[in-house]
């Protein structure tokens, strides 16, 4: 009888207590965390895998990979660029990927100033642009690869490092407009109006004011278009041609064995960009 | 005396004004311009050439074409490639299904109570992408290889029969498939989450609702749009996806990808037109019926 009635004023005592209930506060605090960080050494460890295997000895005598153990050696990190059709590929789409970063990030901002700015009456044509963004990064990668080796096909354009560029180009405007225009929607116009009553220029006003003020913006735009570039697969496959960049000769290398290289640098790459990123987060943080 | 003064800054303002209008007129144009341009030649043209080449039919010995609305090929590829095209189905369909179930929690904590660290999180969200995704196939490769060090030593401990393998099955494909599609899935859901007013919430708890019914009654209505353009945005880009298939799959589980490339990388642009564009077609399907059933919210905000 007790402890029905000290469960049922406990539940009474539930009930009333405003907000939320205590008896599921241990979702919050245990369960949920718990399952998260879960999720994030899943996320992790194929990484952690691909870090431990830069360190593994080679024991068949082949310059592979192998699946077991074997313990760890520096040789790897030593003899870096030991393979060097792998250091070519990886500086040819080191340089790629800088180039498109300009490319895309200047054309990216100043097209995505144009549809945070201006609307249908005044620029027809917005909702048809949106329409092209949004098909460019919903449409199946293969679809847009195989396109573009067609084109290239078609005008008999050579296939190498200016079609690498002119695609890569192609598939980052989208991410850099879209980018760079979610993070200028809370931009305060009146600033640029203060300035335009001051008597500066429109040039002025753009280099003073406009563009310090959505400069984390075109950064986090030109990070992006960087990290889809280095990293594409699917449509560098379709127009590389002679010049291999470096995720479509670890994907060739699958067939024939992945040198110890490969991890070398994808441990490089991947220690580059967290590091970017914790950065940013942290000077984020300071500010705010 | 005020006069022409008055005249003769009028007269400065109109022999000013023209080519300050036009180019305010034209700022819009401008400023898209470049972009637009590179768009139009190197993803529309391209895209509508290659499926107009779908519709027509080729001289083989000249190799010059002609529109035809030739239709047949595209029924006649269907027939050849049905079973891809089921496997590209389930298997996308089934990563994009587990990355839902495994992203929601995640997303839910810590769009409600990531508090300070919420950019951390969501950084850890994305740590996949800070690594080559075929390195990040291949790494799974190693993973779950037959001797690998975890079916090796299962196996070493009997716990497994020594037959038994992952690789080169479908099960390793929807593997891959789910892990390097998880932060496709997860940001979107976080954006969902994150979107939700919590007045709302707690108007549900002074109506007296559990927090389970505040769960399955307010928050998960409300996070649906979010749920089906999370799926969407999975299952899209692993429809076309031929990378987890080769290096994880085996020869009886090839996906409408793997016959694309390889339509291709053979010459034989006719058949590889034929397939992205139904391919194209079925993406746009599923947009468009987002669009309807969901009218209001497009599914470009959760990007």
């Amino acid at each position: 009888m007790s402890t029905v009635a000290t469960a049922v004023r406990g539940e009474e005592a539930e009930r009333t207590a405003p907000g939320r209930p205590r008896r599921r506060r241990r979702w919050t605090t245990l369960i949920l965390p718990a399952y998260s960080w879960l999720i994030i050494a899943y996320l992790v460890f194929p990484i952690a895998i691909m870090i431990a295997y830069s360190f593994n000895k080679v024991t068949t005598g082949l310059p592979q990979v192998s699946f077991g153990w074997n313990g760890a050696t520096m040789q790897w990190y030593r003899q870096w660029n030991g393979v060097p059709q792998l250091t070519t590929s990886f500086w040819l789409s080191v340089r790629l990927a800088v180039a498109t970063t300009l490319f895309a990030t200047v054309l990216g901002t100043l097209l995505a100033l144009a549809l945070v700015r201006y609307r249908p009456p005044r620029f027809r044509g917005r909702t048809a642009i949106e329409q092209v963004l949004f098909l460019n990064i919903a449409a199946p990668e293969i679809v847009l690869g195989a396109s573009l080796l067609g084109l290239f096909v078609t005008i008999n354009l050579a296939r190498g490092f200016v079609t690498l560029l002119l695609a890569h180009v192609a598939f980052s405007i989208a991410y850099v407009a879209i980018t760079v225009r979610a993070r200028m929607s809370g931009f305060d116009r009146s600033l640029e109006e203060a300035a335009l009553d001051l008597y500066a220029n429109s040039w002025a006003t753009f280099r003073k004011i406009t563009l310090p003020l959505i400069m984390p913006g075109i950064l986090a735009g030109a990070l992006m278009a960087f990290a889809i570039s280095i990293d594409d697969f699917v449509t560098s496959n379709f127009v590389s041609g002679a010049s291999i960049p470096f995720p479509v000769y670890v994907y060739n290398a699958t067939r024939i064995g992945i040198p110890p290289q490969v991890f070398v640098f994808g441990t490089a790459i991947f220690s580059v960009g967290i590091i970017c990123a914790l950065a940013s987060i942290a000077i984020s943080r300071r500010r705010t | 005396m005020e006069q022409p003064v008055l005249a003769d800054h009028a007269g400065g303002v109109t022999s000013r004004r023209p080519r300050a209008r036009l180019t305010k007129v034209l700022a819009p144009y401008l400023l898209s311009l470049p972009a637009g341009l590179w768009l139009l030649a190197l993803f529309l043209i391209p895209l509508v050439t290659m499926l107009s080449l779908s519709l027509q039919t080729c001289n083989l010995g000249t190799g010059a074409c002609v529109m035809t609305w030739h239709w047949a090929e595209f029924g006649q590829q269907l027939s050849l490639y049905h079973g891809q095209f089921l496997n590209s189905f389930y298997y996308a369909g089934a990563a994009a299904l587990i990355d839902l179930v495994i992203s929601y929690p995640i997303a839910y904590w810590i769009a409600f109570y990531g508090g300070s660290k919420k950019n951390f999180f969501l950084l850890m969200l994305l740590v996949p992408f800070f690594v080559s995704f075929v390195i990040r196939t291949v790494v799974w490769n190693f993973i779950l290889s037959d001797n690998g060090f975890i079916l090796g030593s299962l196996k070493h401990a009997h716990l497994l029969p020594q037959g038994f393998h992952v690789l080169s099955t479908g099960y390793a494909v929807v593997a891959g498939l789910a892990y390097n599609y998880l932060p496709f899935t997860a940001l979107p859901l976080y954006v969902a989450i994150e979107r939700i007013d919590k007045t709302v919430l707690d108007a549900a708890y002074d109506l007296y609702a559990t927090r389970r019914a505040a769960f399955a009654r307010v928050i998960l209505p409300l996070t649906v749009p979010g749920l089906f353009a999370a799926f969407l945005l999975t299952f899209i880009p692993a429809l076309g996806d031929y990378v987890n298939q080769q290096v994880l799959g085996g020869t009886s589980n090839t996906m409408i990808g793997t016959v694309i490339q390889n339509a291709f990388q053979t010459l034989d642009y006719a058949a590889g037109s034929t397939l992205s564009a139904m391919l194209l077609g079925v993406a746009l399907i599923g947009i468009f019926a987002y669009a309807r059933v969901l009218g209001s919210r497009t599914i470009d905000e959760y990007l």
